[in-house]
């Protein structure tokens, strides 16, 4: 059983993992941090959006081996729990940008990544773009 | 998905014997379509012989008129490489419209090479540019590395190290992307580099990439997309699903190959 070693929201944590073990699965299931979702376990929908190193990540498409010294940034620590929501949760929750919400980590895990990526380049046509295929934020 | 054990080595000579070594071994770069197919039980490898720890399989270097580009690169570091750009944009814009963000942070040149995806875009950039591609035994050029539905020339304990592009005069890429998936429904990349025109087509084929010769002849005379107007290419040998028809198909190449001839210039 391959050890592995992640920093997941600022926190050192440790785990033994058979090694078909994806990050979802870590995430979720050793760590109890239900707040990525399973969405459609096919590398395709995006609502198991983390970040990995800063990076956008489907993590039902990562063994937690692949990664093993990772920095892991879930939904729940995108803010303090005690303190506001990071802007872009306020900014989903301000617009109702969400149906059921099943989605909704996914969805503002990547357009966080979509800011730290394009930064003042981001622009309309972009967003519109996302918007219309919400199911995988293409750009 | 079935019980494997991993390996992370840290040069291609211990990747390549654990490959020799290990029955039923598979290498795992990106791993953005081996473990889908692994959850679907359609591949069972018993080792998984993973390339992240290997030295010397990144990067992207530009030497005299030929582009170098590492195996494990991945498709956002060939997207936004202003070396790729300066020298082959049209290499950066195929890279950039593959998949989703999340998928270019992990998926990687040599994987989708390894691959042969029919539907997948770096094949046809591969062929359309003429590109050679290095493993750790020898330099495969891509017209003889495709050999059909997920089959390349590569031997089993054979590794992509490196793709070589040279530079050409003009290269353009259209793709018609499935909705959902962003795999090329249809693909067509054409280059130009003195005399030597490709017009190289994916996603339709039902035995993978290909070039249409009829079309590279016709853009002989004259490269513009006029030269295309009324060829067209046959629906025989074209893939058909409930995604589009050999005929729809066959269609598509024809527009999409004269909107990359546009494309180039």
């Amino acid at each position: 059983m391959p050890a592995v070693a992640l920093t997941v929201n600022g926190k050192p944590v440790t785990g033994d993992v058979d090694p078909r073990t994806l990050l979802v699965q870590f995430l979720r299931e050793n760590l109890r941090l239900t707040g990525t979702h399973v969405g459609c376990d096919t590398s395709q929908c995006g609502a198991c959006v983390v970040h990995v190193d800063g990076k956008a990540v489907k993590a039902c498409t990562v063994f937690v081996w692949q990664i093993d010294g990772a920095n892991i940034t879930t939904i729940e620590g995108l803010a303090d729990p005690n303190g506001p929501l990071h802007p872009m949760q306020e900014a989903f929750r301000e617009h109702h940008g969400l149906q059921c919400g099943y989605c909704t980590p996914g969805m503002i895990m990547t357009a966080v990544d979509m800011v730290n990526r394009k930064g003042h380049d981001l622009d309309d046509p972009t967003i519109a773009i996302s918007a219309a295929a919400p199911a995988t934020i293409t750009s | 998905m079935y019980a494997f054990t991993q390996h992370r080595p840290a040069t291609v000579r211990q990747a390549a014997s654990l490959l020799a070594k290990q029955e039923e071994a598979k290498l795992l770069a990106g791993g953005h379509t081996l473990i889908p197919t692994m959850k679907l039980r359609l591949a069972g490898p018993k080792h998984l012989v993973d390339l992240s720890k290997v030295e010397g399989l990144s990067g992207i270097e530009m030497k005299g008129r030929s582009l170098t580009i590492g195996a494990m690169t991945t498709h956002v570091e060939v997207q936004t490489s202003p070396v790729v750009r300066e020298n082959i944009p049209a290499l950066a814009e195929l890279a950039g419209k593959i998949g989703d963000p999340a998928v270019r942070h992990r998926g990687t040149i040599g994987g989708s090479l390894a691959n042969n995806d029919p539907n997948a875009d770096y094949p046809a950039a591969a062929l359309g540019l003429g590109a050679t591609i290095i493993t750790n035994k020898r330099r495969i050029p891509a017209d003889e590395f495709f050999k059909g539905l997920f089959e390349t020339a590569l031997e089993p304990d054979e590794i992509v190290t490196k793709v070589q592009f040279p530079k050409v005069n003009k290269a353009a890429y259209v793709k018609f992307p499935n909705p959902a998936s962003r795999y090329a429904l249809v693909g067509v990349f054409v280059s130009k580099r003195s005399s030597e025109i490709r017009v190289v087509v994916t996603g339709a084929g039902a035995n993978g990439v290909f070039r249409v010769t009829a079309f590279e002849e016709a853009l002989k005379k004259r490269f513009g997309a006029k030269s295309l107007e009324g060829l067209t290419v046959p629906a025989d040998g074209m893939a058909s699903d409930i995604h589009g028809s050999a005929e729809y198909r066959a269609h598509l190449i024809g527009v999409l190959a004269r909107r990359a001839v546009a494309a180039a210039g």
